[in-house]
């Protein structure tokens, strides 16, 4: 292809982070009128390498060229200037603000802004809502509808989808098409191989800071682009995935580890109940804002019921605070890793922390008893610790795996594990799943809400699905195939097509 | 000579710039704070020779000690995130309440101060920690009460008048051994204790990680409200003892007593590295920070500066040091 038809070429991009090698040479061509996937494994330097291209970051080497020209940006503004703007996976709008505030600062037209959202399905958005109050979902599509108010000739989207749920979803993938129809170029970053072979013309694949090929869409571009991410040695290893599970049989009579009865909780969760086993993995699906998120707060101890109850191994807990949850074994890993962890503290700290709750634990550390504890967990997780001294250093998978350690360390008898493989790549999912199994296995009970479908197959032996903050299907794993479990979380009955 | 000078310079900067110094300063801020200390004495040895001797080292130590014990209590309550603006104002009521209790002896008078810090250090941590009001409001607020009631109550004389017992003339003003400050009997065992508690155990390391992200801690399932409480009154306690030492320096009870020490406790622990934000730094820092403080003040003493340019400094100071702390730690 000619050099100057591309719309955007990266060469040999390469960046460092103290002595933290984010990107090695890491090369993209974009194409005018194309859906181009930029994949690779957790700190493979996808975000890193758009931040760069949008000037975000300085490059430490490597060029940049726009319409065959070269650039280098020094801010984003910048960027946009030259028709290059990017939606960063965290929503880069101000809480305190309200969503038009939000659009005047960052100097966006209001009813450009407006049209967009319309043309995403949000029709009546009240912007004079503080962004606070509004949920996440919104915000990810307010962030596109103001990137796409600035008509960027190259629009870069960052895992916009890995909070989303799958209507949503849906209408990203539409105005992705319709931007590509306009001759204009679409850079999409996703960890949901689906979703990119559907979507994108090529794509090209980050290993390790480098770029490790391009692949076109055709048959079977789906095992090339994961054979290029895992690199060829691993790739054989997790094809195999997980290993098969033996259904939960348990005697009727069984005593649950954790058992949810009417609960209720102002306005999203109406009349909650089930039941949760030792060595079983449930799983919870359900559209957004279903009451899940409430839901799990409740039994974490971190958000107060009116009504209902929460019981462990038969015996009523009064959770006032997530201390008390803990005391009764119920630990939680929480959808936004940057709730739990400390960005600026070693990961010994990180994984130590829960073993300072008691004013007992407040004297002098024994450091051995300490090492060995996180050690292990370190080892078991099989954390990458090169980018040790603060945690911000490490990327999103690692970090998720940081919260899941701790727990390891500390103990628990109950896990509640919220999302836990939200924007994290394959290898490291496929980790996370073989993990909950293990901890099953050992005799542990696991409550696994997950927004991808899949995910149930995987890892867990029942699903609950939540409608309206009730659960309105259970069912085993075998039954549990995603048009089933899709149809409850639409509050549709699970199993009728006649009609 | 020039020559000779400008070559040095230009090692001296392809040193700091080529990487290696900066990366090594960003791990160890205390070695940097130490060159900049060593500087300090060095300018003073050259600008005026004989300066530097014994005694002005061991005085200066002397007026450290009671400064570098009430930015210890600060250096707490910044590590968590907060910052405690009441800090002078209980130093001043420990020390008068101390002296004008000391018609009852020597005990009862010390416990009248140290009663001071931990009640306003208690009120401070139950407005904080429970019912979160902000830090900065929150003992601006009883520092300000503190200083109001001082006034009523020695205008209602209520109390003997005051008098500074000699032990804590001794012990604010006294030396021993020919030269080591008796102050320092105070100061240094504290921060051996501090520096121990900040590094090598829970509270130190729940303080680090209040500060860093205390919805984390408590969803670890931490109860972040008795940290917050234990160390406001902690640092209440500190301020109350290094009023104390302040009054032994004077030998007079006055009504601003420590109203100096104000925002010097809050600028030794910035100088000395500890974030505003929370989450980094520690006491070691402090110290040093206490120590630039006292021979910045008592250069400016020597060259005899007005107030208002000893205030322009004092500004300048951490104000580059804050920049130079971000360039740092990004």
């Amino acid at each position: 292809m000619n050099e100057a038809a591309l719309l955007l070429e990266a060469t040999k991009m390469a960046k460092k982070f103290d002595s933290v090698v984010a990107l090695k040479a890491a090369s993209l061509q974009v194409r005018p009128g194309e859906v181009h996937g930029l994949m690779g494994s957790n700190g493979a330097g996808k975000s890193t390498l758009v931040k760069i291209i949008t000037g975000v970051y300085p490059a430490d080497g490597g060029q940049i060229f726009v319409k065959g020209v070269i650039r280098s940006f020094r801010s984003p503004a910048e960027a946009r200037r030259a028709g290059i703007v990017s939606v960063y996976q965290d929503p880069a709008l101000v809480p305190d603000l309200t969503v038009a505030q939000n659009m005047r600062l960052a100097g966006a037209s209001v009813d450009a802004v407006r049209k967009w959202l319309t043309e995403l399905g949000i029709v009546r958005l009240d912007f004079s809502l503080l962004v606070r109050d509004l949920p996440d979902p919104t915000l990810r599509l307010i962030d596109l509808a103001r990137a796409l108010a600035w008509e960027p000739a190259v629009l870069l989207l960052d895992e916009i989808t890995a909070s989303l749920p799958a209507d949503l979803s849906e209408q990203i993938y539409a105005m992705v098409k319709h931007w590509r129809q306009r001759g204009n170029a679409v850079i999409f970053i996703s960890h949901r191989m689906a979703e990119v072979s559907a979507l994108c013309d090529r794509a090209t694949v980050l290993r390790d800071g480098v770029t490790a090929g391009v692949t076109e869409r055709a048959h079977g571009s789906e095992e090339r682009i994961v054979a290029l991410m895992l690199g060829a040695e691993t790739a054989r290893a997790v094809a195999s995935g997980p290993s098969t599970h033996a259904g939960g049989s348990r005697p009727d009579d069984a005593e649950p580890a954790l058992e949810v009865r009417g609960l209720r909780c102002s306005p999203l969760v109406n009349e909650v109940s089930f039941k949760l086993y030792s060595g079983e993995v449930l799983g919870m699906v359900a559209l957004e804002g279903q009451g899940q998120e409430e839901l799990f707060d409740c039994i974490a101890g971190s958000r107060r019921y009116g009504e209902g109850a929460i019981l462990a191994h038969g015996k009523e807990l009064r959770l006032r605070h997530p201390a008390d949850a803990i005391a009764a074994g119920i630990v939680l890993v929480p959808a936004n890793r940057l709730l739990a962890l400390l960005q600026q503290r070693p990961i010994p700290e990180n994984i130590g922390l829960p073993a300072f709750g008691g004013i007992r634990n407040w004297g002098p550390i024994k450091s051995r008893d300490e090492r060995a504890r996180v050690e292990s967990s370190i080892e078991r997780l099989r954390i990458d610790t090169r980018a040790g001294s603060e945690l911000r250093r490490l990327s999103g998978g690692n970090q998720q795996k940081v919260v899941i350690a701790r727990w390891l360390a500390s103990g628990f008898d109950i896990l509640l594990c919220f999302d836990p493989t939200r924007g994290i790549d394959i290898g490291t999912k496929r980790q996370i799943y073989a993990l909950v199994r293990e901890i099953a296995a050992e005799g542990s009970a696991v409550l696994l809400f997950t927004s991808e479908l899949t995910e149930i197959a995987l890892a867990c032996d029942r699903a609950i699905v939540l409608f309206g903050g009730r659960v309105v299907a259970e069912m085993p794993v075998s039954q549990a195939d995603e048009a089933t479990l899709l149809r409850s979380a639409h509050g549709l009955s699970p199993s009728a097509e006649a009609s | 000579m020039i020559e000779q000078a400008k070559t040095v310079f230009a090692r001296a900067l392809a040193a700091i710039t080529s990487g290696g110094l900066v990366s090594f300063l960003r791990t160890r801020t205390i070695v940097a704070l130490v060159l900049l200390l060593s500087g300090l004495l060095a300018g003073i040895h050259i600008a005026r020779r004989g300066t530097v001797n014994a005694l002005w080292m061991s005085n200066m130590m002397l007026f450290a000690a009671p400064l570098g014990i009430v930015a210890a209590g600060q250096t707490l309550v910044m590590l968590t995130g907060g910052i405690d603006l009441s800090v002078a104002s209980v130093a001043t009521a420990s020390a008068y309440l101390m002296a004008t209790h000391s018609g009852l002896g020597l005990a009862p008078a010390l416990l009248y101060g140290i009663a001071v810090g931990f009640v306003v250090g208690l009120i401070n941590g139950i407005g904080v920690a429970l019912l979160r009001v902000q830090p900065l409001v929150m003992t601006l607020g009883t520092g300000l009460m503190t200083e109001g009631m001082l006034v009523v109550y020695s205008q209602k004389k209520m109390a003997d008048a005051p008098r500074v017992p000699q032990f804590i003339e001794e012990l604010g003003a006294g030396k021993f051994l020919g030269g080591i400050p008796n102050d320092l009997v105070v100061w240094v065992p504290l921060a051996m204790i501090l520096i121990f508690v900040l590094r090598r155990t829970g509270y130190g390391r729940l303080l680090y990680a209040i500060g860093d992200n205390s919805r984390a801690c408590s969803l670890a399932g931490i109860r972040v409200w008795r940290v917050l409480l234990v160390n406001y009154v902690t640092c209440g306690l500190l301020a109350a003892a290094a009023g104390l030492i302040i009054v032994g320096g004077t030998d007079s009870a006055e009504l601003r007593l420590a109203e100096v020490y104000l925002l010097p406790s809050v600028a030794a622990v910035i100088i000395g590295g500890t974030s505003i934000f929370g989450g980094r730094g520690g006491y070691s820092g402090t110290i040093i920070g206490a120590l630039i403080l006292t021979v910045l003040n008592s250069i400016l003493t020597l060259l005899d500066v007005p107030e208002s340019i000893r205030q322009i400094l004092y500004g300048a100071i951490i104000l580059l040091l804050a920049a130079a702390y971000t360039r740092l730690t990004d």
